[in-house]
Order: C-alpha cells, then structure tokens, then sequence
C-alpha cells in the first residue's frame, strides 16, 4: 500500500486523465457486491456497467467452470432486464442458475459452434444496447476481439462477462494474456465451514481479483451465491474487527 | 385429396389419354398390389381388377396443385424454389437450411408436413438437381442427404431411368447391357454420344455436378416484390450493399401501403451467366423498418458469389404480416427493452433453433426438467424447486465413477472420476428419484440416490447410486457422476 495522504494535484490530474479519456463516453455506474472489502477495491466501487469482466476457474475446474459459471450467473441476477447467455457447450443446468436469483425468463441463450461466433454474438448483444449483460463462455479472447467488445459495452452501458473455460486444464495458461478488460476474475473452490451436523453448509470460494485496470489485485474468501445471487463474507471473517490493523500491517511490510 | 376419395383399400386408378388410346396414368398402393401399372390400357385394367374405381386424369389440376405446393415450399424453405412436373417439387436450399436446423432436419420437416398433410412424399438433398431428382426417386431411402464427396458413389447402384433420359433412349441403353449409372458413367463418352446424342452425357454431367443446370423459380404474381435491373452488371460488394438498401426502402414502401411487415425477405441476385443466387432472412415478427432489414441482408451479403456479375436483383418477402404496433406506455412505466431486433440478427447468424430460453418441466429426473421455448414465447409461470440444491453443470451423459462405500445406503468415502480419486470430506443425501413409470415400463421401478459431496479441495459433485440398496430390480447399485456445482 503506497501512502495514502491526500493529494489534491494528483486527485485533479487523475480527473483530467479520465476526463480525457472518456471523451464523449457515458459513465456508467457500477453494480457493488454489497460487501464493503469487495467494493473499495474495485473503481466505481463495484463492477462496472459498461465494461468487459473475465471470470476463470481455478485449478482442475478451468474446464467446466462450475464456480465461475455460478459467480457470473450471481452478478447477472442482480442486474435489472435482459440477459444473453452465448455458449458452445450447453451443460448450463437452468435450475441452478435459477437458485442464484436469476430468473429464466429473463435469460436468452445462444449455443454457437465455435468461440469465434460465440464471441460474434456477444459483441451483437453488447452493441445493441437493450440487454442488461451478455455472458460468453469461451476458451480464447484476443486482444483485439476482447477491446472491441469493451467498445461496444462502453458505448451502450451494457455488462460483458467473459468467462473463460478450456478444453484441458494445459490451455488455461491462457488466462494470463493481456486482454481489454476491466477486471478479471478467478474463482475457486474452497473447503466449506464444519458443520455441527453431517451434510454439507453453504459452499465457499476464493475470489482473487487478478486484475483491475485503475485498481489493484487482491483476494476474498466469499461465500457463494445465495438465492438472489448476492455473495457475503464468512461469519468468523465478517465478525473479526481486525481488518484496520491488517491493512497496517501490509502497510508497514 | 377430394371429398369423393375413396377409402384407401379399394383399388382405385386415374384414366389419362395418350394420342387414342386410353390409360392408366396413376393409380394407388391397392391398386398396384392387384397389378395395375401406369401406362397399362384402360380396358386391361378393368379387366384385371372387377370393381375399380375409375376417376379422369386432370393433368392441368395437378400442374396447378403443384404450383401451389412450390408456393407453400416457397414460403417456408427456401427462396428458389420450381415445380419439377409430373410429381415432384425443385428447391435450392442454398444457404437457407441454418434457418430449420441444418440439411437433414430441413429434409426431415419437409417430409414430415407432407406426411401430415397426407402426402406420401420422398426427399432427397445432394450437391446437383440431377443428383437429388434421381436419388428421390430412385433411391433406398424415403430421405437423404448426399455430401459432394458421396456424390458418385450414392449414384453408382441407381437404374439408368434416374437420369431423366426419354424413354428410348433408355430402352436403347438397356439392350446395350447398361444397368445402373455408375457402369454408364464408367464408359468411354465418346462412343455413346455418336449413338445417343449429346442429351446422354448431358444429364450425366448434370447429375454428377460437372454441368450447371438453371433453377428457374416460380414467379407468383400476388407476392410482395421489387426487383431492379442494371445496365451494366454489378458485383463490388459495397454497390450490392448499397442497392439492396434501396430495393429494402422500396418494399417497405409497398408492405406500409397495405399494412404489412416482413416475417421473410428473399433477395435474389440474377448474374449475367444464368445463375441466380439468393439470400433469405427471416425475422420473429413482422417488421417494416428498413434499416434493421437492411442490416440483416447485408450480413449476409458475403455468402453471395457475383461471377462476372449481377443484373438483376430481385427482393420479395414470402411470409408479410399485419403490422401491429403495441400500445404505448403509461408515464412512468420504464419501457421494456426490445430485443427482438437482435433475436433476428442471431438467428440468422446461428440458426433459430440455436437461440432459446429454458423453461420448466414438471420432471423429477433433472436431465428432463428442463425444455427449450422461443426467446420471444410468452413468460413461463413455473419455476424449478428450490428445495434441494442443483449442479452448475450439468453433464449430458452421466460418467459412471468407481467408489469406495462403506454402507449401501451411504455416501462413497472416496471415488475415481476422470483418473482423479477424490475422498469425500463431506456430503448430504440421498435424494430420492423415482424413474418415471408413466413413460416407459423399464423405469417402473428404477430408482436413483443422488447425493452432494465436497472433497477436501472443496469442490462439489452431484453423484447418483442406481437403486434403492434393498431390491435389486430397482437399480445395480453402480454410482455414476451427474453434475458439479458451483
């Protein structure tokens, strides 16, 4: 952590710089998380409307990214409208997207046969503006495909999430090519809280935030998606009042 | 078929002239099995056969049937599309099958509706006119799809009458000891043509893809249409851009003059060598505005091949619709976004059949739980219940895993799923399925036990013992993966 006294010429450069670049563009607010350590991270103070994202699984699940999936279907079911779902592979089980808040009937999917048209695809339904998010399940993003699909988000305000799954987990090296998007994300599996009793409680994951332009990486251990697909801190986390002094120990490190 | 029409047991026979004499020209499947046979004489065929039932030939009925048959082929398959007389219908599915699913279930749909509508129709699809006249009716199946690299061989076995050769010609190859087309196929040309004329290697070239053959398509005069000719060919793909803009302003102009809105736009680009080549769109609803159908042409411009060029070009929508503007909105109310605009765009890039939403159905075997409706279909009021938790992904075919359980009734304590062992840490379960007795007989008793497991990495399965550990008719106790969870 760099120092964090206020400095007003750099606070009004920064402005400049984003005035600049934004010429013309709309800004769009961003959709938080609702957990404050998540949101003061990101820009905007949450994921960003008009904007590109990628999600990833971690470890053996880059190949069906059951997580990712469940994380992408969480954020889209907390936006309002229209969702276009673009896949190859159609293994997406509806009932349990259904439990993370996001209702069918509000979800449009495309099985295309290869990424090259699922990302064609994704990049009509960012452009057309009517639609609240686009996810697009592929293996490859090219830069240049993935900057014109952050144009097109930009322009309409629209949210893209791209989320990556490979064929064989060798190809998820992938994941570490630079791309246009605004964040990307990994989420993987974590061993849920002991029960008192046998069965299983509420699944947990590891949300690193790998990227994010205008901000920095970090990682969360979240609870998955409840039924309005809102994640929330563990219990002995969200209790603990330590995290001030954890921020100052970073600091002084 | 007519009111008088009897039942389709009884012999029946239609009686046709040729030059004096009067013959059978057609008759039905009893008919045949008591031995009648087209071009037998009229007085045989009563004679064989006591009691026919004798209806007149009515050769201009049947040419117009057709033609309205070509018109309904139209409108629904594909923008070119002839009537092929006697008894057949000629349709150039070029680049319009991704609208119904592909080339087999086009065929398959076509042949379906025929059926339904009492027709008992054969289909065949293949790379030439020649090719697909002679396998639908020659050839061993009542559907078939012929890629171009199958092409000789599906010929080969067919009798020489395929190849629409006159009938002594035929008769001429017959005595000659020519059978099927792959032996006339296999011989020198040269020796055939001093004998039988240039017609013979013609047809042949046609069938087997190696001459082109012109599809004229029907004109219908009552279909919305405009059509604009050039005086010097066109072909730069930005000038067909640009004219199948204006011809898309001029259509909107005559659908507005009666109210209507296109479902269907086929444009057809007559080139100066004859050919034509075509494009068909197709939209969810009925929609007039020129600009979103522009767009949708021209995205499909590149599929068209101009040769040395074009010069004509042809737009007719096949299927109009009444326009109907939906009532505006209260103050207030947020208007609800439009995406049929862009449904129309997907569809035509991956097919409608590729673009849905997932319903419920009231199943409780998850792989049937779920159907495809139409994106635009009205919402659907039942939802998934919520009771029990359900897997991210959910694999088309169960994986069979091999497990380690303690107690029958228990979860495995550890198992191999893709050569991986996974010990499980924790897990919740059985769920009870009953297979569905109503649908067939083999799940009458069938049970599954489907339990949710974390390994110590964390991650979640679905996994399912078949039967119920008590009574072996239920299921072999075998464990099988069914999904994972997020």
């Amino acid at each position: 952590m760099t120092d964090m006294r206020p400095r007003p010429a750099v606070e009004k450069l920064r402005a400049e710089i984003a005035r600049l670049e934004s010429q013309g563009r709309r800004v769009h607010a961003a959709l938080p998380f609702g957990i404050d350590k998540v949101d003061s991270r990101l820009p905007g103070g949450g994921l960003a409307r008009g904007a590109l994202h990628e999600i990833a699984g971690g470890g053996s699940a880059v190949v069906h990214g059951s997580a990712a999936a469940l994380f992408a279907a969480g954020v889209v079911a907390r936006l309002d409208g229209w969702v276009l779902w673009c896949l190859t592979r159609p293994d997406l089980f509806a009932p349990a997207t259904y439990q993370a808040g996001l209702d069918p009937d509000r979800v449009i999917y495309v099985e295309a046969g290869d990424d090259t048209s699922v990302l064609a695809c994704c990049e009509e339904g960012l452009r057309h503006g009517g639609l609240a998010g686009v996810v697009a399940e592929v293996a490859s993003l090219p830069m240049t495909v993935s900057r014109r699909l952050q144009l097109a988000a930009e322009q309409t305000g629209t949210m893209g999430l791209a989320l990556r799954r490979w064929r064989r987990p060798a190809d998820a090296s992938d994941f570490g090519q630079p791309t246009a998007a605004q964040t990307r994300w990994r989420v993987t599996a974590l061993p849920s809280e002991q029960l008192p009793v046998p069965g299983v409680g509420r699944a947990r994951w590891l949300v690193e935030l790998i990227r994010a332009r205008a901000g920095e990486s970090a990682d969360f251990t979240l609870e998955a998606c409840d039924d309005q697909g809102r994640l929330a801190l563990p219990a002995e986390l969200a209790e603990r009042s330590a995290g001030p002094q954890v921020e100052r120990i970073r600091a002084s490190a | 078929m007519s009111a008088s029409a009897p039942p389709p047991e009884t012999p029946l026979a239609l009686i046709g002239r040729e030059g004096r004499r009067r013959i059978v020209t057609a008759t039905n499947p009893a008919g045949r099995a008591a031995g009648l046979r087209p071009g037998m004489a009229a007085t045989q065929a009563h004679a064989l056969v006591p009691g026919l039932v004798v209806h007149d030939a009515t050769p201009s009925d049947d040419a117009d049937g057709l033609d309205r048959l070509a018109l309904w082929a139209l409108r629904r398959y594909a923008p070119i599309v002839a009537a092929d007389p006697p008894d057949g219908l000629v349709i150039d599915a070029t680049g319009a099958t991704h609208l119904h699913g592909g080339d087999e279930a086009m065929i398959a749909d076509l042949v379906q509706r025929l059926r339904a509508a009492g027709l008992a129709a054969r289909a065949a699809m293949a790379p030439s006119w020649g090719a697909a006249h002679a396998l639908a009716r020659f050839g061993p199946h009542p559907m078939e799809v012929v890629a171009p690299e199958r092409l000789a061989a599906a010929l080969a076995p067919l009798p020489i009458a395929a190849m629409r050769l006159a009938t002594d010609m035929v008769d001429g190859l017959r005595r000659l000891g020519f059978d099927t087309v792959g032996e006339l196929a296999a011989q020198p040309r040269a020796p055939l043509l001093l004998r039988f004329g240039p017609e013979l290697g013609r047809r042949l070239d046609q069938a087997l893809g190696q001459a082109f053959e012109i599809v004229t398509p029907i004109e219908v005069p009552e279909l919305i249409q405009v059509d604009r000719g050039f005086a010097e060919p066109i072909g730069a793909p930005e000038t067909l851009a640009r004219y199948t803009g204006l011809l898309v302003e001029a259509l909107c102009a005559t659908l507005e003059a009666k109210g209507l809105g296109a479902r269907t736009l086929d444009l057809r680009f007559h080139r100066v060598d004859n050919r034509i080549e075509a494009i068909r769109i197709g939209t969810a609803k009925p929609v007039r505005a020129a600009k979103r159908l522009t767009r949708l042409l021209t995205d499909k411009l590149e599929t068209v091949a101009p040769g040395f060029g074009i010069e004509r070009m042809t737009l007719a929508a096949p299927i109009a619709e009444p326009l109907t503007y939906r009532d505006g909105h209260a103050f207030g109310e947020p208007a609800e976004a439009d995406v049929s605009a862009l449904i129309d765009t997907l569809a035509n890039k991956v097919g409608a059949s590729s673009l849905y939403r997932l319903a419920r159905v009231e199943s409780d075997v998850p792989e049937r739980s779920v159907k495809k409706v139409a994106p635009l279909a009205s919402p659907t009021l039942t939802r998934w219940p919520v009771d029990w938790p359900r897997p991210t992904r959910l694999l088309d075919r169960p994986e069979p895993v091999e497990t380690l359980a303690l107690l029958p009734d228990h979860p495995p304590v550890n198992f191999v799923w893709r050569g991986v062992r996974r010990r499980v840490k924790r897990a919740d379960g059985p769920e009870r399925i009953f297979g569905e007795w109503a649908r067939s007989d083999a799940e009458l008793l069938a049970v599954r036990d489907y339990f949710l497991v974390e390994d110590d990495a964390g991650e979640r399965f679905w996994l399912y013992r078949t039967g119920d550990g008590v009574d072996p008719a239920t299921g072999a106790q075998t464990w099988f993966l069914h999904g994972l969870f997020g």
